[in-house]
Parts: C-alpha cells; structure tokens; sequence
C-alpha cells in the first residue's frame, strides 16, 4: 500500500450536493491512495451512491473540490474523467441492452484506441467469465450476468481508479467468490472504491473502509478499526 | 474478413449489380424514375446515419438538401462551374451547413431538437424565398447544359445520367456500410442506445451527435447537388418541411438502422404514390394509408422486421 504522506490519488474537501433540504453529501473530505481496495459503506440513503456521482463527474457539487493527483477535476466533464482514468460501473445495472455482449464491452474497449479491438474485449469478458456469451443481447443474460457484463466494461477501461457501486447485488455465493478473486488481481495496478451492502465481501477485501451517514463521514480506518468503532457500531452495523 | 462480413458485402454488391444491369431491362421512362430513386435514397441514407442509427429525429434535413443543391447550382448559374466542381462543392455545402447547424440544434434534444432543426429549415426556406433574385425563390431555375457535363459526358441523357446516380449511390451505400460496421458505428448506436452510459465509458455524445450530423450532411448535401446537375433544376421547394418529412417516411418505411431500409424505403413509397397517382387523385391519402399499417404491423419497417424475425446478421 502507498504511504499516506504522497498525494492522494483522489482528494475531497468539503464536497457538498444537497437535493432541496436532503443533504446527500454534505460536506465530506475523503482521501483515496493508490493502489487499495476502499470501501465505502454505510446504510441506505447515506449518500454513497450520490458521492461517487460526484468523483465520476455524473452529478456536479454545489460546493467542495475534488482532485485526480495535483489536477483539480471538479468541473470535468463525465466523459473526460473517465479518459483519465476514472470508471464507474453502475449500482442499477445499465449495460446496451439491445446490443451483443462483444459490442457492450468493445464500446469501452475502442474508446481507448481501435488496437487489437477484438482480442482485448475477448480479454475483458474472459476476466469476468464471460467468454462464450459474446454474441448474445446483453437483454438476454441473466441478471448476475448482467452484473458481470458491467464489471466487465468497467475494467475494459483499464482504469487507474475502479469504482463498484454494488457490484455484488444479485451475484450467487460462488459468483461473489469468483470477484473477490477478480478485485484482489487488480490491486495495486488499480484502485479499488467498492460501495457493498455484504459485510463478509467488506471485510474480507477492503484495506481501508469510510463509513458514510447521512451524507457525512462517519469514521474512516482499516477493517479492525471499524469493527471496533463504537458510533459505526450504534449508526451501521449493529443496527 | 469474416464469413458474415463477406456475405453482407456480396449482398450489398449485389444490389449494386442489379441497379447496373436495370438500364438494360427497364424502360426509359422507369430507368429515370430510378435514377431519381436513387438519388432520393442517398439523401435517406444520410438522414438515416443521424436518425436510425444514433438517434436524431431531425425535422430540418430540407434545409441540408437545398444547401447541396444550391451550392452545387448557384456556382453553376453564376460562374459556369462544370459538373465535377459544382458536386464537390455541393457535397460541402450540405456539410458546412450540418456542422453550424448541429453546434446550434445539439444543444437541445427529444422534441426540443425536432422543433429548432424544423425552425432552422423554415429560416433557410424563407432566405431563399428573400432572395428569390439569385435563388429563383420557388420558382428555381435550370441549370445550364454546360454545368450538365462530366469528363465529356452529358448527364442530361440517359445512360449517363443513370450511370452517375447509380454511382453516387455505391459510393454512399458503401460509405454507410463501411461507417456502420466500424468502432464509430458501434459509437453512434450507443448514443442512440443510452447517452448517459456512453458517457461513463469515456464518449462525449455532442461530438459524437455532431460528426454524425455532418455526415448526415454531406450524404443530403450530394443528393441536392445531384438532383440540380443530373435532373437540371434548382428551387427552393426543395427546402420545404415536405423534404424534411420525406427522407424519414423512406428510413422508417424501409427500416430505420438498416443499411438498405432507406433505399428499399424509397423505391417502395415511390411505387406506391406512382400506383395511386393512377388510382386517385387522392394519393396522399394512399400513402397516409400505407403508412399507419406500416407503424401498426411493422413499426420497425421492412428490413427492420427482416432483420428481427429472419436474418440476424443484416447490418
Ligand atoms: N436525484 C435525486 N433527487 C432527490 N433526491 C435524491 C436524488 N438522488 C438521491 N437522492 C436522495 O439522496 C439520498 C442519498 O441517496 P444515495 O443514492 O446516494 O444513497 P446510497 O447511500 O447510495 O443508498 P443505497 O445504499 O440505498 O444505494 C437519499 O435520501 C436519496 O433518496
Ligand atoms: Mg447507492
């Protein structure tokens, strides 16, 4: 793991979005280091789906920064965030529907670059165990397929930062073995931001882990330290 | 190549043979008819690259036809451009004017886009109309026998002036087929599919939207000017909302997203209102007609329901 005195990978200060008077995110500074699986959890409605919005450029803050390294990228559109290295997979899965497998995944393949097209999608599906499926309509698949599909295109972006809303929603007990695998291979290559409801799946992979409630930071330490925590235990995981 | 994309380029190569070889079997008459046809089909092709495939219902495509075929015909009336010349520069005209036209209208989406490319066409037409001295306003004007002729051949007469529609057609169809099956055909579908997700793996749908419309563009853009240099008329009719309207019904009425819908689409309506010309004088309605059993039992068009019921791999 990186030492927590070189920049940050990802840096929020005061990062704020607030939907009429339901504070989503409310402030939160956040750090992210290379190269560890972070997770971010907290009850529903905390906020966690509405604070990666913010880091992939989905949703823009009213107030509060964020950094990509020294780049200040707060007012960065969506879609340029993600050529820099930032990738989201969605919590509701939104793969084409209409489209193939093969086309899902090569449409985050060639948006890095036409090379090898073909071999690399193949590439991306056969991390997720996918290989087989390429000519089926992603409306076909099953709904754990479908997650996998997501992840797939997710990682086809060979991102720096990799962020999971979710991702093991739907998956049967030996798929979310297969993705514990999956997320221990890509560190420390790429970063890890894994929101997960499934505290064996926290546990068992995160290296750091931010609590989230009511759009604030809870408390933020290692599994240990979280599990030891008494306000996280009142607010989260007791409950 | 692969086995699927051998078959798809020997069928489309086959159309292009049997359009050939129609010269020798169709009466003059049909073999003009067809000739229109095919320019027609060009112009739907374009506005099928923009609709069908990423998704922009646009109602202003009028306005990208007349500007092919007046930056194709004023060069011609003004200053004696030959064929070759006054093609290219209708081609860009057509692109240009998508271009200035898209960096305005892509603002908007949905209905909003419909209503400012419908308004921007209307503006064009009038412009046309104010300054009827030089357009011809609706009335138009004929373009001269000289700007008619291409490395000496008169594409007044009728070999030639098939051969030239036939050929701007390949080219177009191929172009499309080629444009559809790349990296960026996949883009504009995804646009089309979802824009939100697009974006989340790295797109930014104006510019995609933006390169799709001038294209669309530079396909209307070459059928004006080739209407004004193959048939010899320019007017601003051509620029009324019904040219707007027309390229959709050819896209949806062949199949919307399908290489060969708007072709198919262009034939088929034009028999159609050739066949209810003789009927009635109503043949609006005839069409009308065609068009609500067309929406109610194959709302994907043609090739669309071909495509879904029967051969999957049609591009
Ligand atoms: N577009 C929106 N407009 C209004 N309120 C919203 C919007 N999106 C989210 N919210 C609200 O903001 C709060 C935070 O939502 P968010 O989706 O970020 O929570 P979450 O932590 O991801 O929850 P979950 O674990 O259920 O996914 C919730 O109360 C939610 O209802
Ligand atoms: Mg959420």
């Amino acid at each position: 793991m990186a030492s927590l005195t070189e920049t940050p990978l990802i840096e929020t200060n005061g990062l704020t979005l607030h939907f009429g008077g339901l504070k989503a995110v409310d402030g939160v500074d956040f750090r992210l280091h290379a190269g560890e699986i972070h997770a971010l959890i907290g009850p529903n409605g905390a906020g966690k789906t509405t604070f990666v919005s913010l880091l992939s450029g989905r949703r823009l803050p009213q107030a509060g920064t964020i950094a990509l390294g020294k780049e200040d990228i707060t007012r960065l559109p969506a879609h340029e965030r993600v050529r820099k290295g930032i990738a989201y997979t969605f919590q509701i899965t939104s793969v084409f529907p209409r489209l193939t497998v093969f086309d899902n995944v090569a449409l985050a393949v060639q948006s890095l670059g036409p090379r090898d097209l073909a071999a690399r999608t193949r590439a991306a599906l056969a991390r997720v165990g996918l290989e087989g499926l390429e000519a089926q309509e992603a409306q076909t698949l099953s709904y754990g397929h479908q997650r996998l599909l997501e992840l797939a295109m997710g990682l086809a972006l060979n991102p720096r930062l990799l962020i999971l809303d979710e991702p093991t929603q739907g998956l049967a007990a030996s798929e979310i073995d297969d993705f514990k695998t999956l997320v221990r291979s890509l560190v420390p290559a790429t970063t890890v931001l894994l929101i997960e409801h499934n505290m064996d799946v926290v546990m068992d992979l995160a290296t750091r882990i931010t609590v989230l409630t009511f759009g604030r930071v809870l408390a933020t330490g290692t599994p240990a330290e979280i599990r030891a925590n008494a306000s996280v235990q009142e607010a989260y995981l007791g409950a | 190549m692969t086995g699927a994309g051998l078959k798809i380029w020997t069928l489309h190569l086959a159309l292009i043979a049997v359009l050939f070889s129609a010269q020798y079997w169709l009466s003059p008459y049909h073999a003009t008819n067809l000739a229109r046809i095919m320019v027609l089909a060009v112009f739907a092709m374009g506005y099928n690259l923009a609709f069908g495939y990423t998704g922009l219902l646009s109602l202003g495509h009028a306005l990208l036809l007349a500007a092919g075929m007046y930056a194709a015909g004023l060069p011609a009336q003004l200053w004696g451009w030959s064929a070759g010349p006054a093609m290219i520069a209708g081609i860009a005209g057509g692109g240009l004017i998508a271009a200035v036209l898209g960096l305005l209208a892509l603002r908007t989406a949905g209905v909003s886009f419909m209503i400012v490319t419908l308004m921007f066409a209307q503006a064009g037409y009038l412009t046309l109309l104010y300054f009827a001295p030089v357009t011809g306003g609706d009335d138009g004007f004929a373009v001269a026998a000289t700007s008619r002729t291409l490395l000496g051949f008169d594409l007044s007469t009728d070999a030639p002036r098939f051969l030239a529609a036939l050929t701007i057609f390949a080219v177009g169809l191929g172009v499309s087929l080629a444009l559809v099956r790349s990296p960026f055909g996949r883009t504009m579908v995804a646009i089309r599919e979802n824009e939100e997700r697009s974006r989340m793996l790295g797109y930014n749908p104006f510019t995609v939207k933006l390169a799709a419309l001038t294209i669309s563009g530079l396909y209307a853009g070459a059928a004006g000017a080739a209407y004004a240099i193959l048939f010899g008329y320019v007017g601003a009719s051509f620029a009324t909302i019904q040219y707007s309207i027309l390229p959709m019904l050819y896209v949806l009425m062949g199949g919307a997203g399908t290489t060969l819908g708007p072709f198919l689409g262009a034939l088929v309506m034009f028999v159609l209102i050739e066949a209810a010309t003789g009927i009635t004088t109503a043949h609006q309605f005839i069409v009308g007609a065609a068009l609500v059993a067309l929406i109610l039992f194959a709302p994907k068009g043609i090739l669309g329901t071909v495509r879904e019921r029967w051969l999957r791999w049609l591009p």
